[in-house]
């Protein structure tokens, strides 16, 4: 246990190391003259050019002086000192401001897809080629086959606009019942692939040599289903939806920009849009980051939760 | 026990249909005592698939879409004229015209090139990839398996969307073949490796067969072992990922040219579309709707596809 939680450690490490350096290297490594690239079309003084010089470290060139700057970036990062927006605002606050929303959100949309993706999944799963389970995996493949940018806007235009069910945007302060539609259009991709998988994993355990003797032992079905195949048929689930959780939190960008919800997704879907290189810079760095620890968690809880992949 | 092993029966007995020839499960559809291999057995199941021939059949439209777009439409996708913004049905512009005045149905007919291009030479570029390094990873073993697993790994953990966007930030360039291979280059670096471990896994249950201990014997190099051995026997899991990967790369670049970073103006996409047709969807929302039906089939069709490969040569996951 112990060391498998240290090699999935050194394995996280690797891959944050990794990640970050080639968004580093990316965004600022082979630019022109980055002096020049921050002030735009004005001028640079000679004071200004030796501050900023210094305050960069840009005097330090080739090779040496990229990685100088890069630790000094991820210093910055685990810090959490990201820097200025080009705006000017400090992207830590930006950030703070908008992470509740973005958390709220991605709870709505994990909520919306345990309550029907694992409820469906175990009914379909122990009645398969049923209707109920043929209809379930034709819709969720539908699900997994149409793309966000096609189903946010189409949401939010029948039951937006059209029908008026839900408010089309969120606006900045959004209310829990604005924020619904988006949850369930950005839970929905994880409903769907978490019924999947809860169906897939109930059918095997129904089959399982514990499930027989319990069977056997004259255990009532609901017993069966309640106590045995539902735990261990639940760990896959609970691995997926934790990772699911750090997706949620990043790859709400089309639809928080979507249904102008305030979010971290939206403020990167803004800065993309006014090509404000730092600002996507810092907000990548922390997604991946979340992304990244999310994934080291559920792998541990997946250790916890399921005694054989210790001994892996 | 007896009852699952009934459902499975039942299974088995519904399958081949009302037409079908039910308690003859071996050698139905075959000549009798030919030996059937797996793929005969897989192309057997896959016939009466409606799915599969549901599927192939929007395929092949959009690939013909996307070849030739004037056998669909005779207007041109460029010949916007704002006055007519928003105007109705006329002239061969069977769903209007959009906020530019452009064709919306021309426009959404033209999109199938883009969108199939990068979807296809990505998976093309992510098989090659993924082919080398799990061939390489599952055959040798060893260090090698490790130091490529671990790379496979660290790739894995990288959210695609977010490295996409990272990516292509860097091409300020506006010329169409430079956005698109760059795009394309950005999708097969960052999906090749959930079809590198795919393939990795096939070689490494291919390499400890005795057809491969045969050949060994008989003074095969690896070389050889790898092209003619293993290869046919692992390409079956990989032509199923890649081709959900296909449509999942088609929606990838929608959804990056949707953001404005993918394919830009003078090339047509779904996805600039869709991103133009959702600014404007309180006055119409035709130029919306179109190109969002256009790309959710063509993603539709090939992640069904491969679907119903996958239950075709693999039957137990059913």
């Amino acid at each position: 246990m112990f060391r498998y939680i240290v090699r999935r450690l050194l394995q996280m490490i690797l891959a944050f190391f990794g990640t970050t350096l080639i968004v580093y290297a990316l965004m600022f490594a082979g630019q022109g003259d980055p002096i020049q690239a921050l002030a735009g079309e004005r001028p640079v003084t000679e004071a200004q050019r030796a501050y900023l010089t210094e305050k960069f470290h840009l005097d330090k060139t080739g090779v040496g002086g990229f990685f100088y700057r890069y630790f000094d970036y991820i210093g910055g990062l685990l810090r959490g000192d990201l820097g200025e927006s080009l705006t000017g605002r400090r992207i830590v606050d930006i950030l703070a401001q908008a992470w509740p929303v973005t958390v709220r959100l991605a709870l709505i949309a994990l909520v919306v897809a345990i309550v029907v993706g694992v409820t469906c999944g175990v009914v379909a799963g122990m009645r398969r080629a049923s209707i109920f389970d043929n209809t379930t995996l034709a819709l969720t493949l539908v699900v997994l086959g149409v793309p966000t940018i096609v189903l946010a806007p189409l949401a939010q235009y029948l039951l937006g606009v059209k029908w008026q069910l839900f408010p089309p945007t969120a606006g900045s302060q959004p209310t829990l019942y604005a924020l619904l539609l988006p949850g369930i259009v950005l839970g929905s991709l994880s409903l769907a692939t978490a019924l999947r998988l809860t169906r897939t994993s109930v059918a095997e355990n129904l089959r399982a040599d514990y499930v027989r003797t319990a069977r056997s032992k004259g255990l009532l079905r609901r017993h069966i289903v309640g106590v045995h195949v539902l735990r261990n048929s639940l760990i896959p689930v609970i691995t997926f939806l934790g990772v699911e959780l750090g997706n949620l939190m990043s790859g709400a960008i089309i639809t928080e920009g979507v249904f102008n919800i305030p979010g971290v997704g939206f403020n990167l879907f803004r800065a993309i849009r006014t090509e404000d290189g730092p600002l996507v810079v810092g907000i990548v760095s922390v997604l991946v980051l979340v992304y990244l620890l999310s994934n080291l968690l559920v792998d541990v809880l997946y250790a916890v939760l399921d005694p054989r992949i210790r001994y892996e | 026990m007896s009852n699952f092993e009934g459902v499975a029966a039942t299974e088995t007995l519904a399958r081949p249909g009302p037409s079908g020839e039910p308690g003859a499960p071996n050698g139905a559809g075959g000549k009798p005592g030919k030996p059937r291999s797996l793929a005969g057995d897989a192309w057997r199941d896959l016939r009466r698939n409606p799915i599969f021939w549901l599927s192939l059949t929007l395929v092949v439209i959009v690939a013909a879409m996307a070849a030739v777009p004037g056998l669909f439409t005779a207007n041109d996708p460029a010949d916007c004229v704002l006055a007519r913004q928003h105007a109705g049905p006329s002239g061969g512009a069977i769903f209007g015209y959009d906020f530019q005045g452009c064709d919306v149905y021309s426009r959404a007919v033209y999109g199938a090139r883009a969108s199939l291009l990068v979807g296809a030479l990505s998976a093309l570029f992510t098989g090659v990839i993924a082919l080398v390094v799990g061939m390489v990873a599952g055959y040798f073993g060893g260090w090698v398996d490790t130091v490529l697993s671990r790379i496979i790994d660290v790739v894995l953990g990288i959210p695609l969307l977010l490295a996409a966007i990272v990516l292509l930030k860097r091409i300020s360039t506006d010329s169409p073949t430079v956005r698109i291979a760059a795009v394309i280059f950005v999708l097969a670096v960052l999906g090749w490796t959930t079809a590198a471990r795919v393939i990795r896994s096939s070689v490494i249950t291919a390499k400890q067969q005795d057809y491969v201990a045969a050949a060994r014997m008989l003074g095969a190099g690896n070389g050889r072992i790898m092209w003619r051995h293993i290869l046919p026997n692992s390409l079956a899991p990989a032509v199923v990922v890649l081709t959900i990967a296909l449509g999942t790369f088609i929606a990838a670049e929608a959804t990056l040219s949707f953001l404005g970073i993918g394919l830009k103006a003078p090339t047509i996409s779904w996805g600039i579309d869709i991103d133009t047709g959702r600014v404007h969807m309180r006055e119409s929302a035709v130029p919306l709707v179109v190109p969002s039906t256009f790309l959710a089939l063509t993603v539709l069709a090939f992640i069904m596809l491969g679907d119903a490969i996958r239950d075709a040569f693999d039957p137990k996951l059913r």
